[in-house]
């Protein structure tokens, strides 16, 4: 039992080690020209970039741009596929209808409509957080729709037995029954935006995180390229971790996996 | 009272399906009438009907025909029917308690109100200690208990069961049967019980209504001789073995034709 947990332990943290290690041979690989610096800067390059950049405040404009048209990408897409999927989750007739036209519209890459989308909506913010609303309806569109129809017909069942009205049904078993499909759906489209965004972003944008990756590339200053990666990462994991926090919070009889 | 004495009747009641395959009747011209207070069991084998026909009962089906009228006055505001499923009947999203004060949450009890009558059910059924708890911490067994407080608790005229304990090993199916005994000793419901357990039938019910499938008829009716209160020992009484056997012996073709098996009821009365 305590080899066990010794092994266990172990295990957790190896992959801390791992990354210092990797970290660690980049730095000298860099550091005395086995590696071109040009291409890979050593960590601690990077690191006073980081905080040169932190200290100008560019860093955290860049980043505020990026985080913007995130969330508002994710808001302005995931309310009406939120509703919509409510709904094509419990009707079937509205799902034999939308369907096929989600079937064919979900397919097209994002990134291959922004060129017309500039055209209605012009170079702006506008586009580009259409586009990422756009990416984040449809996972959250799908997701809704599935939670809803994973729902045991025998709880719709029991709640029409006790008398559950059409709002009751709603609040106590097709809202809180979908709940889990739902963040992960969120979760997905969370990902997928912050994607889009950046890839939105080094076509067009003049602040952002990807902007600053082509910028720099463009300029080889590739320390600052290296940054606004180490922000993006930290991003990701930002949202996962606080997706996963939210999830444990708002679905507490959801967690088999423990 | 009124002029119905029945808590239930059923009038050549049928039910069809319209299946892939054509109009498939499930349930064919039953009838039968419940007494106040009084335990049926409809006991039968699998694809015979009686799910659907609780589920007629329960208002959850529509008949393709007959009649189905309950003595009951829809001014008093109680519940119709509760029906208490096999198994996942409670919401796993709700705590226990929240589980089993929802049907007076549906009633518009208040909040404070549902959950004492609640805890004190719980308390009842020896589930105190798990108001709080979700129903995937909890045993089977347990959660069918929760689920049978929570049908009590809502005081219908009605109980509807339907193989409530199917899911559990035989020892707690036993202790189980016997708690169900006890709360229904203190509330004196109306229930319809339906189950393929003939045994179990004949410990619990007044009455046993024996079905047969394609399509779902009654085809016999025994009347459970043992007094009450009854308990365990009963199973071994000799009038109930000689019933559950006559009772067994309605079925045993149904049986052997969905096994796809010879009917020895020629070879047995030969």
């Amino acid at each position: 039992m305590t080899s066990h947990w010794k092994q266990f332990r172990w295990e957790r943290a190896l992959p801390a080690v791992i990354l210092l290690s990797l970290l660690l041979i980049w730095e000298t690989g860099s550091r005395i020209g086995l590696i071109k610096p040009l291409l890979f800067p050593a960590p601690t390059m990077i690191g006073r970039s980081l905080l040169d950049m932190a200290a100008s405040g560019d860093l955290w404009l860049h980043t505020r741009a990026t985080l913007l048209r995130v969330l508002l990408g994710l808001l302005i897409g995931g309310v009406p596929a939120l509703i919509l999927g409510l709904l094509m989750g419990q009707s079937r007739r509205l799902a034999i209808v939308l369907d096929p036209i989600i079937a064919a519209i979900h397919p097209i890459p994002k990134i291959a409509i922004f060129p017309l989308i500039m055209v209605f909506l012009g170079v702006g913010e506008g586009s580009k957080i259409f586009i990422a609303a756009f990416g984040a309806f449809f996972p959250i569109l799908l997701s809704t729709a599935a939670g809803v129809r994973q729902i045991n017909p025998i709880l719709t069942q029991v709640a029409t037995n006790y008398g559950a009205n059409r709002f009751k049904l709603f609040t106590r078993v097709v809202l809180p029954g979908s709940l889990p499909s739902v963040l992960t759906g969120v979760l997905l489209a969370l990902n997928l935006t912050l994607l889009l965004t950046v890839a939105i972003e080094i076509i067009t944008a003049k602040e952002g995180l990807g902007s600053i990756i082509w910028f720099s590339w463009q300029t080889m200053r590739t320390e600052t390229m290296y940054v606004s990666l180490t922000v993006l990462m930290i991003l990701g994991v930002l949202f996962n971790g606080c997706m996963h926090w939210l999830t444990r919070l708002l679905t507490p009889w959801h967690q088999r996996t423990e | 009272m009124s002029q119905t004495t029945y808590a239930v009747t059923c009038h050549n009641l049928s039910k069809r399906y319209d299946a892939r395959e054509g109009i498939v009747a499930a349930l064919g011209e039953v009838s039968f009438r419940v007494r106040h207070g009084e335990f049926v069991c409809l006991v039968g084998p699998s694809g015979c009907g009686k799910t659907t026909l609780l589920k007629l009962l329960a208002g959850l089906l529509q008949p393709s025909s007959g009649v189905l009228q309950f003595d009951d006055n829809p001014e008093d505001g109680r519940l119709p029917n509760a029906l208490v499923f096999q198994e996942h009947g409670l919401f796993p999203w709700m705590k226990i308690l929240d589980n089993v004060a929802f049907g007076l949450e549906m009633q518009g009890v208040n909040r404070p109100k549902r959950h004492t009558l609640a805890r004190d059910f719980l308390g009842q059924v020896g589930l105190a200690a798990f108001a709080n708890h979700y129903p995937h911490q909890l045993s089977v067994g347990m959660r069918q208990r929760a689920a049978i407080a929570r049908a009590f608790l809502s005081d219908p005229r009605l109980l509807l069961m339907d193989e409530p304990f199917s899911a559990l090993d035989a020892q707690s199916k036993l202790v189980m049967q016997e708690e169900l005994l006890r709360i229904w000793k203190d509330h004196q419901k109306t229930v319809v019980y339906v189950t393929h357990d003939i045994e179990e039938a004949v410990l619990l019910g007044d009455r046993v209504l024996v079905m047969s499938g394609r399509p779902g008829r009654i085809q016999a009716e025994f009347v459970v001789p043992t007094t009450r209160p009854r308990d365990m020992r009963n199973r071994n009484h000799p009038d109930v073995q000689e019933l559950s056997w006559r009772i067994w012996k309605n079925i045993e073709a149904d049986v052997r034709h969905n096994l796809a098996l010879p009917d020895t009821e020629a070879t047995a009365s030969a």
